[in-house]
């Protein structure tokens, strides 16, 4: 297996919050990648910096052996990584097809947009599949405001797969939507990581990582902890030291050492 | 706009492109004409603001410099006054979008309040500018060449001329809101973080709307100036001008393709008629604060999506027999 995306020793302080600290993570192609930690660890900040929304004060990101250190979100995004966010951010009133439409030009001039339609027949087609697979399409032209808290989760994941991304970053895929969505959201991840697709996820649902994910890494404060298997890190003491340390996430650990 | 309102489109053109026929006095085509320049300038103004969200308050800039250019092309180029000074309108809209460029590009750098600060900021430098400038005629403003058309058809070719920059207005906003870059537009109005991240050009594509709303506010300043015939900078920089023609298309329906044009319609010919019947100039300023306040408060929406709510109210009223067997067939469960 080769390396898809690649974090080579991130750092970056907000005023004195040193929030990563030459941290490292490593995506192999064709992989479901965890990254756990506890809350202000650094997860999102690391998700951010590897999507382009924010620049690191030092280290480099490499997605594909190219160095996109820096580089903008339209820019990483036209490369082939897509990502969703913990709060989900869908475009709330124009309609759920809609959505899905802004995200398929992936690498278009600003131009082209000018002279052309807003979906052609193949975008519009490809679009209403996407929406077929997370179970959206009969709701397709209504304003994407209306949807429920789960269902915006499935939109964001499919307008995101909808521009065929190499490697998808996920968010908390499973932060605040029932069991049944839980399973369905897993049972898609795994569905599309059979048909080729890379993804780096970050949960705090210790079932839901551990049954998806073939390699795991832990973050504590702004650092890489330890990676490898989930059985190898679950039984790690630094790890359990870390959630202990971290304050009030008895709760994870438990769940933890039951999952 | 569908291929459905097709019909009614045209009917409204044909109403619109017949009424100077039908109304020859002055008095009711001048009340016209400025209802057409501000139903344009709403409209572009919408299409821009409207979609994408950033409100700004300095559309004004264009409809002065668009004026100007038209006043300082004809002397000159020593244009007699007449049919050939129409000729300078496009080139007035092209000169807006040229200043648009760089205004847009440093405006657009800030978000919501920030932008609306900045772009009322540029504004006043505009109308400072002018006043102050020599090649504006500072204070006393420049007059045109005079036109010598006679009576009740002065206003005839001003009018037609105002109806294709608003026939234009309303095809290039209905064009972009079926385009690509309009519903990038929209997905900026959303979310710009998240519209960046899957790709969309934010930068490009919100300055490219910029400057095309430029383009119609220019022609329009540019009729305005050639139609009086005389401009003096606080008239033509007026900041009553970039407060109305967003609160046109706020009353309408911000956003909407129909709304600035209701609400353009609506104002403009309720302003120009109090102000001509009155006599006084600054009644109607306080008319439009308090139908402001009406609009912010009880439709902040505005007329356009206040109506089609009412409408489907009314529908979903009007078939209470499926509700009611609806009922019955959840009792039974």
């Amino acid at each position: 297996m080769t390396t898809l995306l690649e974090a080579k020793g991130i750092s970056r302080a907000f005023g004195g919050l040193q929030a990563l600290n030459s941290c490292s993570l490593s995506v192999e192609r064709g992989s479901i990648t965890g990254l756990i930690g506890p809350n202000g660890s650094g997860k999102t900040t690391l998700f951010n910096v590897m999507t382009g929304y924010i620049k690191p004060d030092a280290g480099r990101v490499e997605f594909d052996g190219k160095d996109i250190t820096g580089a903008r979100p339209n820019t990483v995004f036209a490369l082939g990584v897509g990502r969703t966010f913990q709060m989900t951010r869908i475009f709330s009133r124009i309609s759920v097809v809609e959505n899905m439409l802004v995200a398929t030009q992936r690498d278009e001039s600003w131009l082209r947009g000018l002279t052309r339609s807003k979906s052609s027949k193949g975008e519009l087609a490809a679009a209403m599949e996407w929406l077929d697979f997370v179970g959206l399409s009969r709701l397709a032209d209504l304003p994407a405001g209306s949807l429920s808290y789960g269902q915006r989760k499935l939109l964001e994941l499919a307008y995101v797969l909808v521009a065929d991304p190499d490697v998808i970053l996920l968010d908390e895929p499973a932060g605040g939507v029932n069991l049944t969505l839980i399973n369905e959201i897993s049972d898609k991840i795994r569905t599309l990581n059979q048909a080729g697709k890379t993804f780096l996820i970050v949960e705090h649902n210790m079932e839901f990582v551990m049954n998806l994910c073939g390699s795991v890494t832990v973050m504590h404060q702004g650092g890489n902890l330890v990676s490898g298997n989930p059985e190898d890190v679950r039984s790690n003491p630094l790890v359990l030291d870390a959630y202990l340390g971290g304050g009030d996430d008895e709760e994870e650990l438990e769940e933890m050492s039951n999952g | 706009m569908n291929v459905k309102q097709l019909p009614w489109w045209a009917t409204a053109l044909v109403v619109f492109a017949a009424f100077p026929l039908v109304v020859t006095n002055p008095f009711w085509t001048t009340i016209a004409i400025f209802a057409l320049i501000y139903m344009s300038c709403a409209t572009s103004w919408n299409m821009f603001s409207g979609y994408s969200g950033y409100v700004s308050l300095g559309s004004a800039i264009f409809y002065g410099c668009g004026a100007y250019t038209m006043a300082l092309g004809s002397i000159h180029w020593h244009i007699p006054g007449g049919a050939e000074q129409f000729w300078l309108v496009p080139l007035s809209g092209l000169v807006a979008m040229v200043i648009a460029v760089p205004l847009g590009a440093v405006a657009l750098r800030v978000r919501r309040h920030t932008f609306v600060v900045i772009t009322i900021a540029f504004f006043f430098v505009f109308q400072l500018a002018a006043i102050n400038a020599n090649f504006t005629g500072g204070p006393a403003g420049l007059s045109l060449a005079l036109i010598p058309w006679q009576g009740n058809s002065f206003n005839t070719p001003f009018y037609y001329v105002g109806l294709a920059i608003l026939v234009f207005a309303v095809i290039l906003s209905a064009l972009v809101r079926r385009s690509r870059f309009g519903l990038q537009l929209l997905a900026i109005r959303d979310d710009e973080d998240r519209a960046l991240g899957l790709g969309v050009k934010v930068k490009a594509v919100k300055l490219t709307g910029y400057t095309l709303s430029a383009f119609t506010v220019g022609m329009c300043g540019a009729l305005y100036a050639m139609f009086i015939g005389q401009i003096y900078p606080q008239f033509v920089f007026d900041p009553v001008f970039d407060v109305t023609v967003a609160l046109m298309a706020f009353l309408g329906g911000f956003g909407t393709l129909l709304g600035p044009l209701l609400g353009g319609l609506i104002l403009e010919s309720s302003q120009q008629y109090l102000t001509v019947t009155y006599s006084n100039g600054s009644l109607y300023l306080i008319l439009f604060g308090a139908l402001f306040l009406v609009v912010v408060l009880f439709m902040p929406q505005g007329i356009v999506v206040k109506v089609k709510e009412m409408w489907a109210k009314h529908q979903l009223n009007k078939t209470p027999q499926l509700e009611g067997s609806t009922l019955a067939g959840s009792q039974k469960v």
